[in-house]
């Protein structure tokens, strides 16, 4: 008998339902669209290791049936780059968001890229810090508010995608919440790459992002970030002042070039006569 | 077949680690452990094993963590800033209870201090560095040898009781080149894995001073583990107390109620001792020499070493306190294992300390001499 | 046939917005935590385009594909 539920619970661990996440919160939406990308792979979810760092969106992994280790505030790239290269057979993939990512990980983010190690990393852009109760964050638009930010925010914000292109990452797509079928196949193709993949998608917190920024339902924030995205196609043909906060939408990057775990494969081919050492905590000396 | 070398100590930790059959290594470049990172980077290919220079230490303890969980036994070395960086993600290591060494060869401090010059000033940074309770272990080699043999020692006690251990080692135990000697019968504690997949297993369930065995990801058991307080499921139960307090006890109570297995002191001329120096990692190398002036000259001295100093062998101290009436307790820093020797002795004894700081190691004299003045 | 699981259900109202058909109205019926849940008021014009399963935040949506 085939369950009436919906197709993506079965991923999930049931005992944890309903998550943590508020009502509208984006995260759940792009816990969905990861599983219908990863159904369009040909990746066994059995073989699916997440990790991800502190904050909302790194919660995700918590209610994944797989192997998921939950980490400190933005180190979850280091964990990970140490499961991948212990055992490269995994199909690792983090969660993250804004301030995990690009605030107090920034310096993992950008290495991580640079060493092209394959990992897929989801990056949940929600422009605030929505656990600690809704501080600025380093992609906040210029002008928003928070509760650090009380007049205004006049930082500059991080461009994810284009940052992370530029550090060396193989594969990048900024999609939004508003585009589940265009982010579930940015996912597979993510999850397919054969290198460091960065997915950004920019997702609503209707809770702190929202309340105070004059968009207190979740609709409101959802159709506000619907209306501001923009194709990187036709971007390309428009001048920086019709960008303004826009959200530019599209492929950033996709360029495999040699991965990190592959060069220490042959690395140890190239000097040992035997084969990748994996799960060495396991075995009986000889 | 035995293996007689003549080595830096850095070098023999990274053979030690080999040894134990330590397959990964992550770290970052920083005096004075640097050669023990590029030792690992030159042995780990011609074993099969994976090397990864990380952007910062903090990266480098989160790594080797990771790579603990995919099953692979992991190291990382480092000294001063660099383990002060690691703080964070080591806690992390005691409540996910991840089986991992750390080598810190201690450098003079604080902050940048003194890169090329020994300290013993970590000593309670590795007790109490991280946030919150847990007990750590520890162990302080003295020589060449005892750096290869403890950091052998080490993975066997992470894999045994599923902790982070560190290895204190010093700039002299690091950078000194001695004889070792490679024996062919080293023993190894393999890790302790769950039998088979039913879904009965539970990561984090175990009598209150036990562990559990501990799947890879990848073998099938789909466990979550997590930094929040979680219950034996390892789901977060942040909460809720009890589910706190069961946990955090259990961590703690794994090492102390194992204390007489993991605690180790090595004892000379104590048992007709009126004074007895207590040492720990490289000051030890000028006990012997006092003591055997101060023995010619008719004044019973004895040594105890303490190779543990996580978790503190207090019955020992104790002990020792209850026959001696005197301590001497030798450190390269102002005075931080000399009160756990306080707290042990519990009175009986009088404990001295003779701190040196700066970054040379005490000559025999300074601790003769300062016999000399006990004894009148 | 659509489903909404109204245990999980947080009444966040993101079928309704994202439906092409406009097939979801929010209903008059709350839950056990007082959330007003969305219903298929005009299921007829369904396509079975599984978009409301795929935004929905809280995995409380069945769309019923085709008779196995």
């Amino acid at each position: 008998m085939v369950e009436k539920e919906s197709p993506y619970k079965k991923y999930l661990r049931e005992e944890r339902l309903p998550h943590i996440f508020c009502p509208g919160c984006g995260n759940g939406t792009v816990m969905s669209t990861f599983f219908k990308g990863l159904e369009g792979t040909d990746i066994d979810f059995e073989n699916v290791a997440m990790v991800s760092g502190i904050g909302c969106s790194s919660r995700i992994p918590g209610y994944a049936k797989c192997d998921s280790l939950h980490t400190t505030h933005g180190r979850a790239l280091s964990f990970a780059t140490g499961l991948k290269v212990g055992n490269p057979d995994l199909d690792v993939v983090v969660f993250t968001g804004d301030g995990d990512a690009a605030s107090i990980g920034g310096n993992h983010l950008i290495h991580a890229a640079r060493r092209n190690i394959n990992l897929t990393v989801i990056c949940i852009n929600n422009n605030i810090y929505g656990m600690t109760g809704g501080q600025i964050s380093p992609t906040s638009p210029k002008g928003s508010f928070g509760t650090t930010a009380p007049y205004g925010s006049r930082d500059m914000p991080f461009n994810l995608a284009e940052l992370v292109s530029a550090a060396g990452a193989s594969y990048v797509a900024r999609w939004t919440t508003t585009h589940p079928l265009q982010l579930s196949k940015a996912i597979q193709k993510g999850l397919e790459n054969d290198g460091f993949s960065f997915i950004e998608v920019v997702s609503q917190c209707p809770t702190y992002f929202g309340r105070k920024n004059k968009m207190k339902t979740p609709l409101q924030m959802f159709e506000w970030i619907k209306e501001n995205s923009i194709n990187k196609r036709r971007a390309e043909k428009m001048d920086e002042a019709e960008l303004e906060g826009k959200i530019i939408v599209g492929e950033f990057a996709n360029n495999p070039h040699a991965e990190l775990t592959d060069n220490i494969k042959k690395l140890a081919e190239e000097n040992s006569d035997k084969p990748l050492a994996i799960k060495s905590a396991f075995e009986e000396l000889d | 077949m035995v293996e007689e070398r003549f080595v830096q100590g850095n070098e023999a930790c990274a053979l030690g680690a080999i040894a134990a059959n330590c397959r990964f290594f992550a770290g970052y470049p920083i005096t004075p452990s640097t050669e023990i990172a590029e030792q690992m980077s030159i042995l780990l290919p011609k074993y099969g094993g994976s090397f990864v220079q990380m952007e910062d230490e903090i990266a480098s303890a989160g790594a080797i963590i990771g790579a603990s969980w995919s099953g692979m036994k992991a190291m990382t070395a480092t000294s001063g800033p660099g383990i002060s960086l690691m703080q964070e993600n080591i806690g992390y290591g005691f409540i996910t209870e991840t089986p991992i060494v750390i080598i810190n060869v201690q450098r003079g401090s604080p902050s940048t201090g003194q890169p090329t010059m020994s300290a013993q000033a970590d000593m309670m940074q590795v007790r109490w560095g991280s946030h919150g309770d847990y007990e750590p272990i520890a162990l302080a080699p003295s020589s060449v040898q005892e750096f290869f043999d403890f950091t052998i020692k080490a993975f066997n006690l992470a894999e045994e009781y599923r902790v982070p251990v560190t290895v204190l080692a010093d700039e002299v135990v690091g950078h000194m080149r001695e004889k070792l000697i490679i024996p062919d019968d080293i023993e190894i504690v393999t890790r302790k894995r769950p039998e088979k997949v039913d879904g009965q297993y539970l990561p984090f369930d175990a009598p209150c001073d036990g562990t559990t065995p501990m799947p890879a990801f990848g073998d099938g058991f789909n466990i979550h583990v997590t930094g929040l307080t979680h219950d034996e499921r390892g789901y977060p139960d942040t909460n809720d107390p009890d589910t706190h307090t069961k946990l955090v006890e259990r961590l703690c109570n794994k090492v102390l109620m194992h204390r007489k297995d993991i605690c180790s002191v090595k004892k000379e001329n104590c048992d007709d001792a009126d004074i007895v120096i207590v040492s720990c990692g490289s000051p030890y190398r000028s006990v012997g020499a006092a003591m055997k002036k101060a023995r010619e000259e008719g004044i019973k001295v004895g040594s105890l070493k303490i190779d543990t100093p996580w978790p503190f062998p207090e019955e020992e101290i104790a002990e020792i306190a209850k026959t001696a009436s005197d301590i001497i307790v030798p450190e390269m820093n102002l005075g931080q294992i000399v009160h756990e020797v306080e707290r042990a002795a519990h009175g009986e004894a009088n404990v001295h300390l003779i701190g040196k700081i700066g970054g040379i190691l005490h000559k025999p004299d300074e601790i003769y001499d300062k016999i000399k003045e006990i004894n009148g | 046939m659509i489903i909404i699981d109204s245990k999980l259900c947080k009444g966040c109202d993101i079928c309704i917005a994202t439906c092409p058909k406009n097939v979801y109205s929010k209903s008059d019926k709350v839950n056990t935590k007082n959330v007003y849940l969305p219903f298929p008021e005009h299921e007829e014009g369904c396509t079975k385009c599984g978009l409301c399963e795929l935004s929905c935040p809280d995995q409380a949506i069945y769309v019923e594909k085709e008779v196995e």
